[in-house]
């Protein structure tokens, strides 16, 4: 049963200027709750564009998206932010931790146009960079954190709303061999407790893995294979 | 209501964190901002004290002053004319006064010399106020020699010196006795500087001072509403002039306020695409934005307003006085006695707290507007 | 003119209220002409990032017209002094032509931005924007309002000059006042009290019943329509010698003042904040008929019905302190 479907969906930036990038040329899918899919693809081929589609990050120039049977295309922003926020949980390439605040900080920071009280959500903050093992580093500066451990705290903010999906571009980007496989164990972890991982990656050890169970390839906006 | 306190709170944490993580920009920011609030702040505090000094004296000066006038100019009053006031309905007590100014060459100042009322001391002897008393260094005792209009000199010994309650009017004042002043200024018996009058029902000051006009026409009749309108035209004059030049400075930071809002660093720039990214909405950013700007104004004004207040009523305004309070060798050494209140604040806001919001509103809203996808796309 | 740092104030205030509005303005022409929510265009996404902007300004456009009306007043006040017989700023404002008008623009200004605002608030909870139409064809209706209130201060600013005579509140407000101030003053004290009661009375029944049952929101604005100019009318000729202690003294600025305990300000914000609230509800009825609206809308009903009960009753409490606990019987 798909939770996610696009239909026809086509991003163009910079519609009607000189350059004018059509980066998602129509393309429909059907995303499976509960698994772990890979987009990949080579760069410009629209990997990370359509990740921001999926994920309610932007509106499509058009074609029409629905989530559990809902459309959601047209929804005013205020709306749409709703919607990503209960769903989805967000881990960029370069992690995009806000230097000079603190670890905790930093975890919190998605939950805080929800207005849940000030403990509550410490609280849970504290059990996620516990559960990433990256606890004992909760007081010190964003900026000060190894790369590993950046990973880990970015995946703790991704998952502070308690999001059903989560969506990861190149999350292996800047991360060495053995790091890259202790992402993927913990990809499996959230696998086993129920979350949707999706992810962009041209990184053969993501695409290789036992633990994704689909693989999706793009090229020049379109999907190549893996389409339903 | 509990979830939007929350939320509030949180932004309100943040949006702090965030300005002290910026804190060079943003603390230069709140010092030019409070400069601006404590400068335009002082000339209204200033005024205001001074409008409200006036006041008081006025309170207590005769309701209708008459002078006489000849070819157009101020001249002594006979006392006959005290005589016809006297017929006049309505009139009540009527008396002729002597006062006049006197320019002493030593300190190269003015006094106001004046018989009062009831003089308490005698003849030969002089009340001064704490200006005199400052430029001549007098005290009780001592004597003080001024030069009579015959170029003869009229020997008088310091009684006792004014206090200083209110020292914006007497801080020039010699008082003396009558005999003393018709000496010094040549002044022939029976004839007086001004005459002042009471009037019995407070209703018909303005009927009594025409009765006055049509009975003896070459006087002029002026009221105390009259003068305290003077008064008054001149503070907000004096006032409305310096807010107009402060209105540059104001200007000033106006532009410098729009400059650093819309001049986003990169840094910014990132965070608040960070902030959108993991789902944050633009309303959200824009609380965020007038949290901050609530705190930057609300430090400035409250820093501004303190100074101010500790400029005009602690040190006794050294910046503005000269400008709003006129030249004088005798300033006044008074202290002013504070008057602020809703009203001065609320103009206040809008000469600064105004200004600045209009000119930050529109470069937060872009700042707010960052494509959330903007940090992945980069 | 008069150099007054007051006037200037509100000449800076107006000139900040004016361009905030017509910058508002022109953004909502723009969308409403270019807007079509089905599109995925970017210049769909710019509009709609416009909205946010707009509704910021407004905003603050009704924040300042308040504080501004608050500032008018007591520079009239101020003012006073340089007008032959002018007493208070019932004074002042005859003083020139226009003064009046200005005023009434203010309270006109103040009273739409925030009715403006709780439409935009109703819009903001459906998710296909459903009264954006409406919403910004009133804020062009009200834009040229608040332009012509700027530019009659201005006009009654530059032509105050010191020592006019003018009438004070004593003859202003007292009954045999010309024009509408002493109409106001004229009318018999009873009628204005039992106008005013009646009035209170069903927006307060009207917002009680609105609350409970989630219906008659049309009486409650319209009850809350008339409080405004009866709660107004009241103040002048049924209340205000209460307060002074004096039969023949009509005058709604004087309430304002330290020696009345400065009891205006609660009396005229809950008098603005029922009629508001009363008058909001009102508006909204129509929307609730919208399907993206059926929820939000009567829910934000029962909250104005509630706020304008309140102070619909701490309005009561505060005319019945001042007239009961006055020393004048009458």
């Amino acid at each position: 049963m798909s939770f996610l479907s696009l239909r026809e969906v086509r991003k163009v930036y910079h519609q009607g200027r000189p350059d004018e990038l059509a980066a998602v040329r129509g393309v429909s899918l059907e995303l499976e709750e509960g698994q772990v899919i890979v987009l990949r693809g080579p760069s410009g081929s629209g990997k990370t564009s359509l990740l921001t589609l999926v994920g309610c990050m932007a509106r499509p120039t058009s074609g029409r998206i629905f989530l559990d049977g809902r459309e959601v295309t047209s929804l005013p922003e205020r709306f749409l932010t709703e919607v990503r926020r209960r769903t989805f949980g967000f881990v960029f390439q370069q992690f995009h931790l806000l230097p000079g605040i603190p670890v905790l900080e930093n975890v919190m920071l998605p939950a805080y146009p929800l207005g849940l009280p000030r403990p509550t959500l410490e609280r849970r903050a504290r059990e996620l960079l516990e559960l990433l093992r990256v606890d004992h580093r909760a007081r010190a500066r964003a900026d000060w954190l190894s790369g590993g451990e950046a990973q880990r705290v970015a995946i703790a903010r991704a998952l502070i709303n308690d999001p059903r999906v989560i969506v990861a571009d190149e999350p292996t980007a800047h991360l060495d061999s053995k790091l890259a496989l202790e992402l993927l164990e913990l990809v499996a972890d959230l696998r086993r407790r129920g979350k949707t991982v999706l992810m962009a990656s041209h990184d053969a050890v993501v695409h290789d893995a036992a633990v994704v169970d689909r693989r999706i390839s793009l090229r020049d906006g379109r999907v190549e294979t893996g389409a339903p | 209501m509990r979830t939007w306190l929350a939320r509030q709170r949180s932004l309100l944490d943040f949006a702090l964190g965030s300005l002290w993580r910026r804190k060079g920009k943003n603390l230069a920011l709140t010092a030019v901002y409070a400069l601006t609030v404590a400068a335009v702040a002082s000339v209204l505090f200033f005024t205001g004290a001074l409008r409200a000094e006036a006041a008081r004296v006025l309170a207590g000066s005769p309701e209708v002053v008459v002078q006489r006038m000849v070819a157009g100019r101020h001249d002594l009053l006979p006392a006959g004319h005290l005589q016809a006031l006297r017929g006049i309905r309505g009139v009540g007590e009527i008396r002729g006064r002597l006062w006049g100014y006197f320019h002493d060459p030593t300190p190269q100042a003015n006094y106001t010399i004046q018989v009062p009322d009831r003089f308490w001391g005698e003849e030969g002897q002089a009340v001064v106020g704490q200006g005199v008393a400052r430029a001549r260094r007098l005290a009780p005792g001592s004597p003080l020699d001024l030069v009579a209009h015959d170029g003869s000199t009229l020997r008088l010994r310091v009684r006792e010196l004014l206090a200083s309650g209110s020292e914006l009017v007497s801080a020039d004042l010699v008082l003396i006795s009558e005999a003393d002043f018709r000496r010094l200024f040549g002044v022939p018996p029976g004839v007086y500087t001004d005459a002042v009058l009471t009037v019995r029902n407070p209703r018909e000051v303005s009927t009594v001072a025409a009765k006055v006009a049509a009975a003896l026409p070459d006087t002029r009749p002026i009221t105390r509403e009259e003068l305290a309108r003077t008064y008054e035209s001149i503070f907000d004059w004096r006032a409305g002039l310096s807010v107009i030049v402060l209105g540059a400075a104001v200007l000033a930071f106006v532009v410098v306020a729009w400059d650093k809002a819309s001049g986003l660093s990169a840094e910014e720039r990132r965070e608040i695409g960070v902030l959108k990214a993991v789902g944050w909405e633009t309303s959200d950013v824009l609380a965020l934005k007038a949290w901050e700007g609530a705190a930057v104004s609300l430090t400035a004004f409250g820093a501004g307003v303190l100074a101010a207040y500790a400029h005009v009523f602690l040190l006794g305004a050294p910046i503005f006085r000269p400008a709003l309070q006129g030249w004088s060798v005798l300033y006044p050494q008074f202290r002013l006695v504070p008057e602020v209140g809703p009203y001065q604040l609320a103009t206040l806001f809008f000469l600064s707290v105004a200004p600045y919001t209009a000119a930050t509103v529109v470069p937060s809203w872009r700042a707010a507007t960052v494509d959330p996808d903007a940090v992945m796309r980069s | 003119m008069i150099l007054h740092p007051g006037a200037l104030a509100l000449l800076v205030a107006s000139v900040a209220t004016a361009g905030l509005l017509l910058h508002a303005a022109g953004h909502g022409l723009v969308i409403l002409r270019h807007w079509d929510l089905s599109s995925g265009s970017e210049l769909q996404l710019r509009l709609e990032r416009r909205t946010y902007l707009v509704s910021t300004l407004v905003g603050w456009v009704m924040a300042f017209e308040l504080v501004s009306l608050f500032l008018y007043v007591f520079t009239a006040d101020a003012l006073a002094p340089l007008f032959r017989g002018a007493m208070c700023a019932a004074g002042s404002l005859r003083a020139a032509p226009g003064g009046y008008q200005v005023l009434v623009l203010k309270l006109a200004g103040a009273v739409l931005a925030g009715l403006w605002l709780l439409l935009d608030h109703a819009d903001r909870q459906g998710f296909d924007y459903p009264l954006l139409r409406p919403k910004y064809a009133a804020l062009l209706a009200v834009a040229p309002l608040l332009l012509a209130e700027a530019w009659l201060q201005l006009r009654f600013l530059t032509a105050l000059r010191p020592q006019v005579i003018t009438s004070c509140c004593g003859s202003l407000f007292g009954r045999s006042g010309a024009g509408l101030a002493g109409d106001l003053a004229g009318l018999p004290p009873r009628a204005a009290a039992a106008a005013f009661l009646a009035a209170a009375g069903a927006a307060l029944l009207a917002a009680v019943a609105l609350r409970r049952t989630g219906r008659g929101a049309l009486p409650l604005a319209l009850a809350s329509a008339l409080l405004l100019p009866a709660g107004l009318a009241a103040a002048i000729a049924w209340v205000s010698p209460y307060v002074y202690e004096l039969p023949t003294h009509h005058c709604p600025f004087c309430l304002l003042q330290r020696e009345y305990l400065g009891i205006g300000y609660p009396l005229y914000a809950a008098l603005l904040g029922a009629s508001v609230a009363g008058m909001g509800a009102g508006l909204l009825a129509p929307f609730r008929r919208i399907p993206s609206l059926a929820q939000a809308v009567p829910a934000l009903q029962r909250r104005l019905a509630g706020a304008a009960a309140v102070l619909g009753a701490a309005l009561l409490a505060i005319v019945a302190w001042a007239v009961l606990g006055s020393n004048l019987k009458g």
